[in-house]
């Protein structure tokens, strides 16, 4: 589904991280770990596109790709529920039920409420709910687990098995402290550039 | 996908984000009366600084409300792209592999719709504090309603290339005032010449040729400037 080979992508004519290689298949995980600053941000913005490599290839055959990064993309000004709305038809996948998935992400009780009004907890939920409404193919997460309670993480890796076995594939990018359990793992560690 | 489902997401996709680009604009309503009463009181500051005589106020009429008009715009040019920038909706746009140049369309559009029309509107009342001569007050609203759309078009250019910018904002007037010259010698010669009872038509056909290259030029490069924003 998602083949990257020998991407280098250089900040200042510095590589941020030593050439990636990898080939995902549909119904896999690639768990990018790394220390801080190696590159896992950057490496995933590569791969959604936001990026251009500096060389090598990206080879994309999915219907669809979904990000969640640092910056969540949910406007303050909007409730939940318009929110993800807005996303559905900006997305033409008019199929799926907002109210659903938010009962899904667990944001039953805010969802009328302003966006701005959220824990950063929800605010991540509510960008979950937008990885379902995408319908995508191709997940791609950087530091899902972040500011998630105990239910959050466990929220996550449930969305990720139901997604994976639906023939889905995931790029997640984490500093490591939790795994999720999924047979088709591939674990890749990041080096950073810089220490070559 | 045939070339008619494409043609029926990309049009879905372009009256979603106008839609939400209005409803976003007027949950912030002080960000959207700041321009239009920014634009009210520079034009009652003339008559007050330079004495209320009549027929000077006419003769500068049309140079006070464009000046007025351009200031306006470039304030409320920031904000065109800023917030989706800032919280990563841009990036959801760009992975949605909707092109960036009908998102850009649609931002500039709604930009308009809230930050351009209003001034086209509030133009008669303006006319009227300038004592502008009523024969060339239809040629001073249209001059206002062909011209601010080119404002906002070449505007969004401007914030594309600063938008990553801490301050863009400073920089965004010094790069687009410039642009706006020409804009600005048109409209006024033509509400000049109308006042003057001379042929007025010829300028008019300028700014809408201006308005049509820059609806089809100016979102390409405003799409080109937010990839370059964004890496």
């Amino acid at each position: 589904m998602l083949t990257a080979s020998q991407i280098v992508f250089e900040r200042y004519f510095e590589p941020v991280f030593e050439p990636v290689d990898f080939e995902l298949k549909s119904g896999e995980l690639l768990l990018v770990t790394g220390a801080n600053g190696c590159g896992k941000t950057t490496l995933i913005r590569v791969l959604a596109g936001i990026l251009h490599p500096t060389s090598g290839s990206i080879d994309l055959q999915a219907a669809g790709m979904a990000y969640v990064g640092h910056y969540l993309g949910i406007k303050d000004d909007l409730s939940v529920l318009e929110n993800l709305r807005f996303m559905r038809d900006f997305l033409g996948t008019s199929g799926t039920s907002c109210e659903e998935l938010i009962s899904e992400v667990g944001l039953t009780r805010v969802v009328e409420q302003q966006a701005r009004t959220l824990s950063a907890g929800q605010r991540k939920r509510c960008a979950l709910a937008r990885l379902l409404v995408s319908q995508a193919q191709l997940w791609l997460l950087d530091e899902p687990y972040s500011n998630l309670d105990q239910e959050g993480v466990e929220l996550v890796d449930r969305l990720l098995d139901n997604h994976l076995g639906a023939g889905g594939a995931c790029v997640l990018a984490t500093h490591g402290a939790h795994r999720p359990e999924w047979g088709g793992t591939i674990d890749y560690h990041l080096v950073s550039g810089a220490a070559a | 996908m045939n070339a008619e489902a494409v043609n029926g997401s990309l049009s879905r996709a372009f009256f979603a984000l106008l839609r939400r680009d209005l409803l976003l604009a007027f949950r912030r309503r002080t960000e959207l009366l700041f321009p239009v009463i920014f634009l009210l009181v520079v034009v009652s500051l003339f008559p007050l600084g330079i004495g209320p005589g009549p027929q000077l106020l006419a003769r500068i009429a049309p140079g006070v409300i464009w000046i007025a008009a351009l200031l306006a715009t470039v304030i409320s040019l920031d904000a065109l792209f800023r917030s989706d920038f800032e919280d990563g909706t841009m990036e959801q746009f760009v992975i949605s592999g909707h092109p960036l140049t009908l998102i850009a369309l649609a931002k500039i559009l709604a930009h308009w719709l809230v930050a351009g029309l209003p001034i086209v509107l509030m133009s008669p009342l303006l006319a009227l504090w300038m004592n502008l001569p009523t024969e060339s007050l239809g040629v001073m609203i249209l001059t206002l309603a062909i011209g601010t759309p080119i404002l906002s078009l070449i505007g969004s250019i401007g914030v594309g290339l600063t938008i990553s910018l801490k301050r863009g904002g400073q920089l965004l007037s010094l790069l687009v005032f410039p642009l706006y010259v020409p804009i600005l010698i048109i409209a006024t010669a033509a509400v000049m010449a109308a006042s003057d009872s001379l042929p007025y038509t010829q300028f008019l056909g300028l700014l809408t040729a201006g308005l049509i290259t820059s609806v089809t030029l100016a979102p390409f490069a405003a799409a080109a400037a937010l990839k370059i924003s964004l890496s």
